[in-house]
């Protein structure tokens, strides 16, 4: 039975309390190696394999990816004997292949594991043999009911009398004679203090607050002074602010329902949903915010008539060398973008405080909307490439993000970016800058329009190009010298390439 | 002050960003014997003309590999413990096995070394137990072990402390007038080229200088303090930060372990000798995070990642030995063998560190206890005791 052994998410990184698995690299039925990377699994502070613990065949897998599963949790069961022969009634149940939530089988399974000399310390809600709950290693010392040892008859605190405990309740909860002094102490100390505070009801001088809770309250925008502490020597508590926003909610509330006028309406926090802003939400709103405040942005927008440069395109698609490669617009908004750049040297630069630092390489990012959110991949040195391979980066970028695989290197280091607001069917924008970033081009919407071609009014692709950059190192000249010629060249792509290189 | 002033501005602001880029990045002079390519160069000269060489039989030269091996395959399994809750935490060598190896080889038995918390390979070489630290990691100890027995100082957590607990051992040394024969007593401290930056380590310059102490400081400059990039500690090479306190300093090619042991074994030597106290710069690269809990990609490129890949101190002397057809494939697959056992053994030996016994906490704090620390221990026992199924 302890032959099936189950390896429980561990702490990865010194105090984290949950990791969300990335992928499975074994599937249920894989003979695997000791050390052989299993899952990957991205915590807080960083995305990481972990080895098998256990070389043997996988029984289970209990969590499909993207889902975020707690430290100590178990993630995994690996037979580490499979050879022997079916396994055991008790855990086939935990074996069945459609992901099993580990419950009373997986808990009686990992109690097993230590008692074999397979030190398993730091069980979660489980006690490992000697009764200890440890959590030296792996697994953050989380709150789990701490079930302590019974204590033995008559210790010397407690009055012989007392009976033997019998109810499970009673066991779960002793309380030392010890102990419950020091409690009721506590209880009373808060109470003879409270008062004295409130009715002093602090007339001036510093308000006290510990600084997480000045910060949450400078987050809910709370006004420390403007509340009565409840902490020691009158310090305002993170339960005071929170009370004095579930206050001003609950005034909110009656003003609403004081104008009956307007029947149907209603707005109260019932009706609102609270996202948590993290990850890669939290992440963009800092570089967004961070950078419409710091670089002085302008933006200049041009149509262009790019009919000869989708006819380009699809000659491009004709050819038997280009076959099988995903050729779209964008691509040759990328290239023109690199020969541009290679004319306008100076749109390809960093703003660094006291000096201009002018790029020669070209990182060139393409804004992707992912399931996980916006991320801007860029290929590196991308004025290096040949339209093939340009192409070629551009598929293999735009398959990563969407797979969710892109890496922190790969989004770092950018130079100059390309949204392409054009596949929601938008016209144009205004984008902000990527931090760090001269010049962003929003790419918009191919449409077939009326427009005059050769003197006469014709049906022509007519797309909008939108381009951002940074008024401190770009003046209005170069943004539009820039930006026509990236328009110069859609228009034409075969006259500007002869003319240009 | 008056004086100062326009040393200071001309000092801080005038630089030209040429100047400052050419001190900060420019490729520097490093004393090398071994190339990535695994072709050997003879000899070597330092800044201050000393000729570095170095002569092996073939049974060394295949230790050496053996040694680099080992102490990576090691450190490979301590990771991977870490990854699978066995560690609370670890710092991993990987890509410093050339320098750690070098240097540790390049100590006589007399010799005292002060590690940071990364050197493995250097405790390996001194013909330690490698598990002596993993119980330090484990959580299960306190890392504390005699280092009178092994000639190893404790693992130092604190960025650079142990450069001054060097220092004022060598002072000792010295004193004790064990220096200035050819069998005398050195000492060694190592750091990182981020505690090149901290207070503790340029006081140990000041004070191993003045008292001539017997002391090589040895700075793994891994090219990153957690996260920050060299360019943030220094503007000059490190090395040359020695002139300025005194002494010599020298630059070695950190993933040559030929190099790394000829420049070590010549300041211990001089240090030795009487000579005074010296500076190493070996310059290498952290291949892996600062420690598990760090991700590298964060502020890293991989193609920087991927130039140092090619510098790799393993594969370069695999090539020298098989070029001088000083080991063959059999001699190679054999160490591999090795490496691969002692890591089982290692991690056997892990998984059965026993936790400690909660009185435990008592037995260290005095030598032979005292009068309250023992009537403490006797009621912490019999709480202990009250409980039903205690051992204690």
């Amino acid at each position: 039975m302890s032959r099936i052994k189950e390896f429980n998410l561990p702490d990865l990184g010194e105090g984290l309390t949950e990791g969300e698995i990335l992928a499975w690299l074994v599937k249920v039925g894989d003979v695997i190696e000791l050390n052989q990377p299993i899952v990957e699994v991205e915590t807080a502070k960083a995305a990481v394999e972990i080895p098998a613990k256990w070389a043997g065949e996988v029984r289970s897998i209990f969590h499909p990816e993207g889902t975020t599963v707690e430290v100590g949790t178990p993630i995994i069961a690996i037979d580490t004997d499979p050879g022997a022969g079916p396994v055991p009634e008790s855990t086939t149940a935990a074996a069945s292949a459609d992901l099993p939530t580990p419950s009373a089988a997986s808990l009686a399974a990992v109690q097993v594991a230590p008692a074999e000399g397979m030190v398993e310390p730091g069980l979660i809600g489980g006690v490992a043999p000697g009764g200890r709950t440890a959590v030296l290693v792996g697994y953050g010392p989380r709150n789990g009911p701490a079930k302590r040892r019974q204590r033995k008859d008559g210790p010397p605190q407690q009055p012989a009398t007392t009976p033997r405990p019998a109810a499970p309740a009673q066991v779960a909860t002793p309380v030392p004679a010890a102990a419950a002094a020091p409690a009721s102490v506590a209880a009373a100390a808060p109470a003879s203090v409270a008062p004295t505070v409130n009715g002093n009801g602090r007339t001036g001088g510093p308000v006290l607050a510990k600084p997480p809770v000045r910060k949450f309250a400078k987050d809910l925008g709370i006004d420390l002074a403007t509340l009565t502490g409840s902490g020691p020597l009158g310090s305002i508590t993170r339960d005071d602010v929170q009370r004095a926003v579930d206050g001003s909610t609950v005034v909110a509330e009656p003003l609403a329902a004081t104008s009956p006028t307007t029947s149907a309406a209603s707005f109260g926090a019932d009706r609102e949903q609270r996202i948590p802003v993290k990850g890669v939400r939290r992440l963009t709103a800092e570089n967004m915010s961070r950078s419409a405040f710091t670089a002085p942005h302008v933006t200049e927008f041009l149509t262009v008539d790019v009919t000869r440069a989708m006819k380009a395109l699809d000659r491009l698609r004709g050819r038997r060398e280009w076959r099988d490669v995903r050729v779209s617009p964008l691509l040759l908004v990328a290239k023109a973008v690199l020969l541009a750049v290679r004319r306008h040297p100076m749109v390809n630069s960093t703003w660094a405080g006291d000096e201009i630092v002018v790029k020669e390489y070209v990182n060139l990012g393409i804004a992707a909307a992912t399931e996980r959110g916006l991320i801007v991949p860029n290929i590196k040195d991308a004025g290096r490439l040949t339209l093939r391979e340009l192409a070629d980066a551009m598929t293999g970028l735009v398959q990563t993000a969407k797979a969710g695989r892109t890496s922190p290197a790969d989004m770092s280091g950018g130079t100059l970016t390309i949204t392409n607001v054009g596949v929601f069917g938008v016209d144009t924008g205004t984008p902000i800058l990527p931090p760090g970033e001269s010049a962003i081009l929003a790419f918009g919407a191919v449409r077939e329009l009326p427009w005059v071609h050769k003197g006469k009014v014709k049906p022509r692709q007519v797309t909008t190009l939108g381009l951002s950059f940074d008024h401190r190192i770009i003046d209005g000249e170069l943004g539009s010298k820039f930006l026509r010629d990236i328009g110069d060249f859609l228009a034409d792509p075969e006259a500007a390439l002869l003319a240009w290189t | 002050m008056a004086k100062g002033d326009p040393a200071v501005s001309s000092r801080g602001r005038r630089a030209t960003p040429r100047s400052r880029r050419a001190a900060a990045t420019g490729e520097p002079e490093l004393v090398q014997l071994l190339t990535p390519t695994g072709e050997r160069i003879e000899s070597a000269t330092g800044p201050d003309g000393t000729e570095y060489r170095v002569d092996f039989t073939d049974e060394e030269y295949r230790g050496l590999y053996r040694d680099l091996v080992l102490v990576r395959k090691l450190d490979a399994e301590a990771t991977a413990l870490q990854r699978q809750g066995e560690l609370g935490l670890w710092a991993s060598l990987l890509g410093q096995e050339a320098a750690q190896v070098g240097s540790g080889r390049a100590l006589r038995s007399q010799d005292m070394a002060f590690p940071t918390y990364r050197e493995h390979g250097v405790l390996y070489c001194r013909g330690i137990d490698p598990i002596m630290p993993l119980g330090l990691f484990r959580g299960v100890d306190q890392g504390g072990w005699d280092p009178n027995e092994f000639k190893f100082n404790m693992y130092t957590i604190v960025i650079g402390a142990q450069t001054l607990h060097a220092t004022g051992y060598a002072m000792g040394v010295h004193m004790d007038g064990k220096t200035g024969t050819e069998d005398g007593e050195a000492v060694i401290a190592y750091f990182g080229d981020g505690a090149t930056s901290q207070g503790d380590v340029n006081e140990a310059f000041v004070w191993a200088s003045v008292f001539n102490a017997p002391l090589v400081f040895f700075c793994q400059n891994n090219q990153y303090a957690i996260s920050e990039p060299l360019e943030r500690q220094t503007r000059v090479p490190l090395y040359r930060r020695a002139g300025g306190f005194g002494f010599p300093g020298v630059r070695v090619d950190g993933n040559d372990v030929l190099a790394s042991y000829a420049v070590t074994r010549h300041a211990l030597d001089n240090a030795r000798l009487g000579q005074g106290p010296s500076l190493i710069e070996a310059y290498t690269y952290r291949m892996g995070a600062h420690t598990t809990s760090d991700d590298p990609t964060r502020y890293r490129i991989a193609s920087e990642v991927e130039a140092w890949q090619a510098k790799d101190p393993i594969a370069r002397m695999k090539a020298f030995l098989y070029k001088q057809q000083i080991a063959d494939d059999a001699f190679f697959a054999e160490v591999d063998e090795q490496a691969r056992t002692e890591a089982v053994h290692l991690r056997e030996r892990v998984l059965e560190l026993p936790d400690p016994a909660p009185v435990s906490m008592f037995d260290h704090v005095y030598p032979h206890g005292s009068p309250e620390l023992d009537a403490q221990r006797a009621r912490f026992s019999a709480y202990m005791e009250s409980f039903e199924g205690s051992v204690h």
